[in-house]
């Protein structure tokens, strides 16, 4: 069954059409990476999957229901975020940015949301932290806080915004590591990186975008190692020296 | 020897004035700790309501609020002031003076921090909206949640400095018949033609009060940075 069904997605920025078309179907459990140079687009696309950019044209089906700007926060329930530079809560505790959803959004029970979030902490290896603030954790362990803050919500998709990429290169490992976790867990992901070596090991399908279009898609090995498109092999050559 | 008499003699009339009206400026204290503190407070509601709104997609709430920013920062208090308590009773509203004086210092203090408000609230990170609206937040719940704290916070400093204004300020209500410190010190000044000591007391107690405002606010300062680096 499909998770995410995109129709012609087209958006612009003033004048610029960043994506120019874009079909894309991602299926239950199914854990997508998106490549591509920077400025290609990926990270708009899966902006737009939530509404953090509007889309000015096409259409977009969560778990079958079409997204609307009218009932996007309860879409957004369906859809964590990840993003690059984390973006935890500075002003509340790790434990208190993993319950924040849970309590103010589904207006659950402070003691059950209590639990729900200790049970998150556990799975990214940081229940010793969960009363710190997130200026006293390095990289790698905010990212990962936000990971849990985003499963918190029981989400059935979750995006990725180039996680690693504010990371020290010592500090990648640990957030890939979770984010396997996930994936074997069965969980819907897209990611946008340039991890290429993760994206070979966990991804079920990559695709290249190059221009606001996909310019190609593929198996991991399809697309590594038997890139067709001439753009790829390039990206590819310049990424993989 | 006689130059040093007269200054010896005038030292202790001097401080023999200061401790006999002392006491007296009580009351007038009492009144300019009160006009500060609930123009202090009610400024905050009506500067928080204020840079909110004018964050809202509302367009023309937002004009509504620029024109009271602009007018409110545009003239002198002394004329909202005397506006108030005597310009409003002919258009028939009538309003002691007291409350002429609360009202019109809130006004005052409300522009100024509003634009301190919407200052802070504009320096949060984008990306903590979006973190909030992505785990569902309605813009009402992102702002209270996650935006608010964080700018109220960032917003002291500043809004120390305007508390001190405002206590300072709170001295040209005398124009408008409160007997607060400072026209207490005319009117002790004028029965006594004994001005500078008492003026000077005045001048003493204006400055316990922002001194110990300032020591208030860098404490509440120290206690909020706790969970910063």
């Amino acid at each position: 069954m499909s998770m995410i069904e995109i129709k012609n997605l087209h958006k612009y920025f003033g004048e610029l059409e960043v994506l120019r078309g874009i079909d894309l179907t991602v299926d239950e459990s199914e854990v997508v990476c998106l490549i591509g140079s920077s400025g290609s687009g990926k990270s708009t696309l899966l902006r737009c999957i939530n509404f953090l950019e509007e889309k000015n044209e096409g259409e977009i089906y969560i778990d079958g229901q079409l997204v609307t700007v009218k009932d996007i926060n309860e879409i957004r329930q369906k859809v964590g975020m990840v993003f690059q530079r984390f973006n935890l809560f500075p002003h509340m505790t790790v434990i208190q940015n993993v319950m924040e959803g849970p309590l103010t959004v589904k207006k659950i029970d402070k003691n059950k949301a209590r639990e729900l979030a200790m049970e998150l902490l556990e799975k990214v290896n940081l229940l010793d932290k969960a009363d710190e603030y997130p200026a006293m954790l390095s990289g790698g362990q905010q990212q990962r806080v936000a990971i849990a803050r985003s499963l918190a919500m029981e989400p059935k998709v979750i995006l990725f915004d180039e996680p690693t990429s504010a990371l020290d290169p010592e500090l990648v490992g640990e957030v890939l590591g979770v984010m396997n976790d996930l994936a074997k867990e069965g969980r819907t992901m897209i990611i946008v990186t340039h991890e290429m070596g993760f994206a070979k090991e966990v991804a079920d399908r990559v695709i290249f975008i190059h221009e606001g279009q996909i310019a190609e898609e593929g198996t991991p090995e399809d697309i590594f190692d038997r890139p067709e498109n001439e753009r790829l092999q390039n990206f590819l050559g310049q990424i993989l020296v | 020897m006689d130059a040093i008499v007269n200054l010896t003699n005038n030292s202790i009339d001097f401080f023999k004035t200061v401790v006999e009206f002392a006491p007296k400026f009580i009351p007038g204290v009492i009144l300019t700790l009160q006009l500060a503190f609930f123009s202090i407070i009610l400024g905050m509601i009506i500067g928080l309501v204020v840079a909110v709104l004018k964050l809202t997609k509302y367009k023309w709430l937002k004009k509504v609020m620029d024109v009271y920013i602009t007018i409110v920062r545009g003239t002198p208090l002394l004329l909202q002031l005397y506006f108030i308590f005597y310009g409003l009773p002919s258009l028939g509203i009538m309003i002691d003076s007291f409350p002429s004086a609360i009202i019109a210092l809130a006004l005052h203090n409300g522009a100024y921090i509003s634009e301190i408000f919407r200052g802070s609230i504009e320096s949060i990170d984008y990306g903590q909206r979006e973190a909030a609206r992505s785990l569902g937040m309605t813009k009402w719940q992102a702002m209270k949640r996650v935006v608010l704290p964080q700018a109220f916070k960032r917003s002291v400093p500043a809004l120390g400095n305007q508390f001190i204004i405002a206590v300072k300020d709170s001295s040209l209500a005398s124009v408008i018949t409160i007997t607060e410190t400072m026209l207490l010190a005319r009117q002790f000044g004028a029965a006594t033609f004994n001005v500078f000591p008492i003026y000077f007391t005045a001048g003493v107690y204006y400055l316990i009060i922002t001194m110990g405002l300032t020591k208030i606010l860098s404490i509440v300062e120290q206690k909020l940075k706790v969970n910063e680096r």
